[in-house]
């Protein structure tokens, strides 16, 4: 199970609700996901086309935990309103804080996502910042009340999968609460190494919503994850410099 | 009464007084819409009792796809 404040999942999926070709194609992706978290953003409304379709409506929300991020938000200001926003629906109270410091990158800012999650603790959120691999800053975040941390494995988007293993795995190994790794997964092989270096979770949604196949797409990570997360439990055996036979030497008919 | 709603002056007619009936009167009670009045977040359960004044800066926003 995987336990984020005082919530428990079954999945270790958390799938993003961003650009799908249609709502039809996400509600059939998210079904196949099995996720049970749902993240979203949250944007000025137009007012004037009241009929406006909107992906809430398409899905069975109580069914899911709803996970609102504060993208836009560039300081812990920002960041801290649109939390507040998102919890004024009544619908939620998780926020992930996504405080981007770089447009061309989209890496988050360290500071002000540190002042924003602290922030966002002391008001009763259940906080999981999107920070970067940086070891320390994910220690400080865990200090501070977060409820679970959230690492990128590359940029946002960019489907380069985990450049940086090493990092991961620290933060996961110093961490008393779930390590989810979130942004950057471009495949399903991602995901399982993400899981195999022991993290509780990933959070994905251009790896989905964007392949040829999103509905396939989102089923390949629901396995990804499973079969990571799995290898991970059964402990992998040790790499060797050179072989070792599996079958016995024992009983060979030579000649 | 005028209002600025998501950043533009609005017009709205006299029996628009509270933030429910601002919300109904774009049709949109039955959507999930989040509003901050004056730079106050407002939870829904406030939205019948809170009034509003010519000049008020009103932002309603909504849940949209995201990661």
């Amino acid at each position: 199970m995987l336990k984020i404040g005082p919530y428990s999942f079954k999945s270790r999926l958390l799938l993003g609700t961003g650009k799908y070709p249609n709502f039809d194609v996400q509600k059939e992706a998210v079904d196949v996901s099995e996720t049970e978290i749902l993240t979203f953003a949250v944007r000025r409304m137009n007012i004037y086309e009241p009929n406006q379709p909107n992906f809430l409506e398409k899905l069975n929300v109580e069914k899911y935990k709803l996970l609102p991020n504060t993208a836009g938000a560039s300081t812990a200001k920002e960041a801290v309103r649109i939390a507040k926003l998102a919890k004024a629906s009544g619908l939620c109270d998780m926020i992930k804080v996504e405080v981007i410091g770089c447009q061309k990158t989209l890496l988050p800012d360290p500071i002000e996502t540190l002042k924003a999650s602290e922030e966002l603790v002391k008001e009763g959120f259940i906080v999981l910042p999107y920070t970067s691999d940086d070891v320390l800053l994910a220690k400080r975040l865990e200090e501070i009340g977060c409820h679970a941390i959230m690492p990128g494995a590359s940029p946002i988007g960019s489907g380069q999968g985990i450049v940086n293993p090493l990092n991961l795995r620290f933060i996961i190994e110093q961490s008393h609460v779930p390590v989810i790794v979130d942004a950057g997964i471009g495949t399903p092989s991602d995901a399982a190494i993400a899981m195999e270096l022991g993290a509780d979770g990933v959070l994905l949604n251009t790896a989905v919503s964007g392949a040829k196949d999103p509905v396939k797409m989102a089923k390949a990570m629901k396995l990804a994850i499973e079969a990571g997360r799995l290898g991970y439990e059964a402990g992998r055996i040790p790499k060797k410099a050179y072989a070792t036979a599996s079958s016995p030497m024992e009983g060979l008919s030579i000649g | 009464m005028q209002l600025i709603i998501n950043g533009e002056k609005v017009e709205l007619p006299e029996n628009v007084g509270n933030v429910s009936e601002l919300i109904q009167y774009f049709g949109l009670d039955q959507k999930v819409v989040m509003i901050e009045l004056n730079q106050e977040i407002l939870e829904k359960s406030k939205h019948s009792e809170t009034i509003l004044s010519n000049g008020d800066r009103v932002e309603m926003v909504h849940f949209v796809g995201g990661g």
